[in-house]
């Protein structure tokens, strides 16, 4: 039952990641790239929370917690970037 | 009857953020795909995180509430960054943010928003 | 009190952010906790210049409660949008004028707005009077104005007395 689950969520959260690497190729304005990249940040969240259920171990916990700040980051910093043209003022 | 329950949270879940991505894949103008991934895709990592909690509380190791943490951050960082976004979009359009007028909009059919 | 615990709050949430991060409950971990809950605050009061005034603290409680309810209605809305023909869609910009005298109060509804039904917030003007909204799917958009206004914009004026 769970295991079914885990993989029906698996099999969704992938065909997300590569609707959101269409996007981030495709384009057409840098903005709607950065969006792509920061939605592909939350679904690898989602899929390594995912790994950790499959798995039972509870070790991905930091490394999601850590993509989540890493993903913000560095979408503040692109953003702030195309903004400013300069990220620390 | 727990792993009733946590499945669900995880297909819901899944769902929740295969449409976000829909959402942004599909819409036809980058204000229209914020939408997508601010609320679906949190929702759904949501979802799949209370699903965690409940599979690793229902092991025998005890209470597991550290996922929370996660979902705090995302709800708490996705409508900063989404708003983020918007403001770099209208500032590359020319202007900040007088230009755009209220009444304005309308839905933009394709090709508006290329550079 | 008021020298040695500046914002009770902050020192709460704290102690709760570092017991989640261990995933424990252990005696030393909570010791541990509470010391850094009091002594972060205390390094980091200068960070905050405009500090909001909490007039009703049990308030937020409800508010969360309201605002977790309205993120999945939201997602229900939002879903069956994107999965309906585009065509249909009716986006627009609304200019929605502000009433909050804090920034902090400001940041919590720009937030809630980006979180709620068919909405995401764009922009801030300058003088932080007004906020650019664009919304996913308008009929009306004095009715969505007043909506946000009621819902959202009144129980944070109460909150943050301001």
């Amino acid at each position: 039952m769970l295991n079914l689950a885990v993989i029906i969520a698996f099999v969704c959260i992938a065909v997300a990641l590569l609707l959101n690497f269409w996007r981030l190729i495709r384009g057409p304005s840098l903005p709607d790239r950065i969006l792509a990249l920061d939605t592909m940040y939350i679904n690898t969240v989602a899929l390594l929370v995912l790994f950790g259920i499959y798995q039972g171990l509870t070790v991905f916990f930091e490394a999601a917690l850590i993509i989540a700040l890493m993903g913000f980051v560095s979408t503040v910093a692109l953003c702030k970037y195309l903004l400013r043209g300069d990220i620390i003022e | 009857m727990l792993d009733l329950l946590t499945s669900f949270f995880l297909v819901v879940g899944g769902l929740f953020a295969l449409i976000g991505s829909i959402g942004l894949a599909r819409l036809p103008d980058l204000f229209m795909r914020l939408h997508g991934p601010t609320k679906a895709t949190t929702l759904g990592v949501g979802g799949i995180l209370i699903a965690s909690m409940l599979h690793f509380s229902s092991l025998d190791s005890g209470l597991s509430l550290h996922e929370l943490l996660v979902a705090l951050f995302l709800l708490i960082t996705a409508p900063v960054s989404a708003h983020l976004i918007a403001r770099t979009m209208i500032h590359l359009r020319g202007g900040t943010g007088t230009v755009v007028d209220e009444r304005e909009a309308g839905p933009q059919q394709g090709g508006t928003d290329q550079r | 009190m008021k020298r040695w615990l500046p914002q009770p709050l902050f020192s709460l949430s704290l102690w709760g952010v570092w017991l989640l991060l261990g995933n424990t409950l252990a005696p030393g971990q909570i010791l541990l906790g509470g010391l850094l809950a009091l002594a972060l605050p205390l390094f980091t009061v200068r960070f905050w210049p405009d500090r909001p005034r909490l007039r009703r603290p049990l308030r937020i409680l409800t508010y969360i409660l309201m605002l977790l309810w309205d993120i999945t209605v939201a997602n229900l809305t939002v879903a069956r949008l994107i999965l309906h023909p585009t065509r249909k869609l009716r986006p627009a910009f609304i200019r929605l004028p502000l009433d909050l005298g804090n920034d902090f109060a400001i940041v919590v509804l720009t937030n809630t707005i980006s979180l709620t039904p068919g909405t995401v917030s764009a922009d801030l003007s300058l003088d932080r009077r007004s906020l650019l909204i664009h919304a996913l799917d308008v009929d009306d958009v004095e009715q969505t104005i007043a909506r946000i206004k009621h819902r959202y914009e009144r129980p944070l004026q109460e909150i943050f007395a301001c």
